[in-house]
């Protein structure tokens, strides 16, 4: 079977938690599996070393070009690195959403996107799980991995492999990184904008998704976080609809929270708004659709339609 | 500027409880609401307030069945120039990379200079743009929630990266750019607007026209298919409050008091 690689994810010289997440994802392709880590970056060498406890093999790519994750860059490095067929696991990240579909055209093999579980490998036919429709459905869909494949892998879908006894090889591949010239240079990040409320520091929130309808329908949310003394917060569309600032969006691509309750009130439970949600808090799902993917998250669910529940709800607790 | 936009006809997940057909090979298609894929009306309208800054035509171009026609005039009648429709039989079952391919086409026809894509669309896979753009040779950039005109052979682009960090960049033209939701605020499209554009005619090429091969697109050159639908069975799922609205409120308050939901 062709060898499996997995992509190295970091910040701040500490890796993602994907890194042992791939692990996992690698054994359930082949239980045999003992992938090879990739790290690209400037002054690694301690990162590499990490690394090292999880995986056999660590290949390093270190150069000063590689000081920001630059995935056209990186594209190029991992063409020129590894083998014409093989599997690479990358985690289905904002970095990976960017390198993997141009580097499966670039190696000319099959792409998975935001696989979340596999099913099985028959010859070279490798099934694998994937949601669609925001989480709705699950599909299986395979892919023939003759000539290798890339499969993009979606964080927090498989457990950590938190085992750290491989004790490997740091294998220095930087002088095979190949052209590192770029059409699309990197500049600056900007930091998201903090905002009145902090929500990540709040106990409970009174989250409010699309099923919110109208930005007037928003005060109905705010009486019923006044009444319990809790801080509304909101899932993306509330956000891009400009209704509420940036810095009340739960999820990967807005705020990680880590609240003790926390009230998802016409949310239909996507992973990037889950994805924000941390600490395993007691979540109650309010929502008109009884199949809605947040009810199989969520500790207890309401099927109602929060524009009259919620005012409801609020009166009571007022009453106490 | 010439700029293509890549539109995709999707159910609309707002409008419809999304489910399983009988035999498991694809969702219920009774009484489905279809749209313009989300991602996608926020490309169009970065299209459109790019063209009106710096002028040259907005093309909008989709793959999918003939009813796609519809969302093509749809984003047409936001301000767009032109259509494209392509539609064929030979086009069923092709994975991003046919679709890509399909596309590919198209813009060798053409002379653009900017490609844009929405982020992902119903399947949430986010490929076509990326595959395009290296089939092409050009530029990518993913999830772009801001663009700036530097000069006639560069943009200034923001990627909306983990925690709603922006990763700013400068990218050459030609280019492909995914769009992320939230980058403007798509302009609000009335019957009024559609019936404007109702005459206008929409060419609508075939893998001939395309010059393509049956192969290369369709079921047979997909390398990735999909095999069925299901609803995965996720632990226990949530408890189900039951009764009347009092009797639910009353169970809730219960629930959120010894969980210090209410204070
Ligand atoms: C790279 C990337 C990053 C992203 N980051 C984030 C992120 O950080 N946070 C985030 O939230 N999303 C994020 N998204 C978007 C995400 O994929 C979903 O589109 C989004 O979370 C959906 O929000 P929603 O649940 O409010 O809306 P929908 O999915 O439209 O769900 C609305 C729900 O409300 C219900 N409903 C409607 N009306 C009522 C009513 N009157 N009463 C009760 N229920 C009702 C419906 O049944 C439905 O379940 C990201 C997407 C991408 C591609």
């Amino acid at each position: 079977m062709a060898k499996i690689f997995t992509y190295i994810t970091f910040k701040n010289g500490v890796p993602d938690d994907s890194a042992l997440e791939l692990v996992n994802a690698a054994k359930q392709i082949a239980p045999d599996a003992s992938p090879t880590a990739v790290v690209v970056g400037s002054g690694i060498d301690a990162l590499c070393k990490e690394v090292a406890a999880s995986y056999a093999e660590v290949w390093k790519v270190d150069n000063e070009a590689f000081a920001y994750p630059n995935a056209e860059v990186i594209r190029n490095v991992l063409s020129s690195i590894l083998p014409q067929e093989c599997i690479l696991l990358v985690p289905h990240d904002t970095f990976g959403m960017d390198l993997s579909p141009g580097l499966s055209i670039k190696m000319d093999t099959v792409f998975m996107p935001d696989t979340v579980g596999f099913g099985g490998l028959e010859g070279s036919m490798l099934k694998c799980i994937r949601q669609e429709y925001g989480g709705a459905v699950s599909t299986h869909v395979s892919c023939d991995i003759t000539k290798g494949a890339i499969l993009n892998i979606r964080p927090g879908a498989f457990q950590p492999d938190e085992s750290k006894a491989a004790a490997g090889q740091v294998v220095d591949k930087s002088a095979e990184a190949g052209d590192l010239s770029t059409k699309r240079v990197y500049l600056e990040t900007v930091a998201a904008e903090v905002g009145d409320v902090d929500i990540t520091k709040e106990d409970v929130l009174v989250s409010i998704g699309r099923g919110i309808e109208d930005e007037d329908n928003i005060e109905i949310a705010e009486d019923l976080a006044k009444a319990m003394g809790a801080v509304v917060s909101c899932s993306r569309p509330i956000v891009d609809a400009k209704w509420l600032e940036k810095s009340r969006q739960v999820g990967t691509s807005g705020q990680t929270v880590k609240p003790k309750v926390y009230l998802a009130c016409g949310i239909s439970g996507s992973f990037q708004h889950l994805g924000g949600l941390k600490g395993n808090p007691f979540v109650v799902a309010i929502n008109k659709n009884p199949k809605a993917p947040i009810f199989q998250v969520a500790d207890v669910g309401i099927e109602a339609d929060i524009l009259d529940f919620l005012p409801e709800l609020t009166e009571a607790i007022e009453n106490l | 500027m010439e700029i293509l936009v890549c539109v995709k006809r999707v159910p609309d997940t707002a409008e419809n409880e999304i489910e399983v057909n009988k035999d498991g090979t694809g969702i219920e298609t009774d009484d489905l609401v279809y749209s313009v894929n989300e991602w996608d009306n926020y490309a169009v309208e970065e299209a459109i307030q790019i063209r009106d800054k710096v002028g040259g035509s907005v093309t909008i171009v989709s793959v999918g069945d003939e009813e796609s026609e519809e969302v093509v005039r749809r984003e047409m009648a936001m301000g767009a120039d032109n259509g494209l429709l392509l539609t064929d039989d030979a086009f069923e079952g092709s994975d991003g990379k046919g679709t890509a391919t399909l596309l590919k086409a198209v813009v060798e026809k053409g002379n653009y200079d900017l490609i844009l894509t929405g982020a992902q669309a119903d399947d949430g896979a986010g490929q076509v743009g990326g595959m395009l753009a290296t089939m092409l040779d050009m530029p990518y950039a993913s999830l772009v929630n801001a663009i700036e005109m530097l000069d006639d052979k560069k943009l200034k682009i923001g990627r909306e990266i983990e925690g709603g960090n922006q990763e700013m960049s400068e990218i050459e033209l030609p280019c492909v750019l995914s769009i992320q939701t939230g980058i403007n605020e798509p302009r609000y499209v009335g019957i009024r607007g559609i019936r404007k554009v109702a005459s206008i005619e929409i060419p609508v090429y075939g893998a001939g026209d395309l010059g393509l091969s049956a192969d290369a697109i369709g079921a047979a050159g997909a390398g990735v298919k999909r095999l069925d639908y299901f609803v995965p069975e996720l632990g226990e799922g949530a408890e189900m409050l039951e009764g009347s609205t009092e009797e639910i409120v009353e169970k809730l308050i219960e629930l959120l008091k010894a969980k210090g939901g209410i204070k």
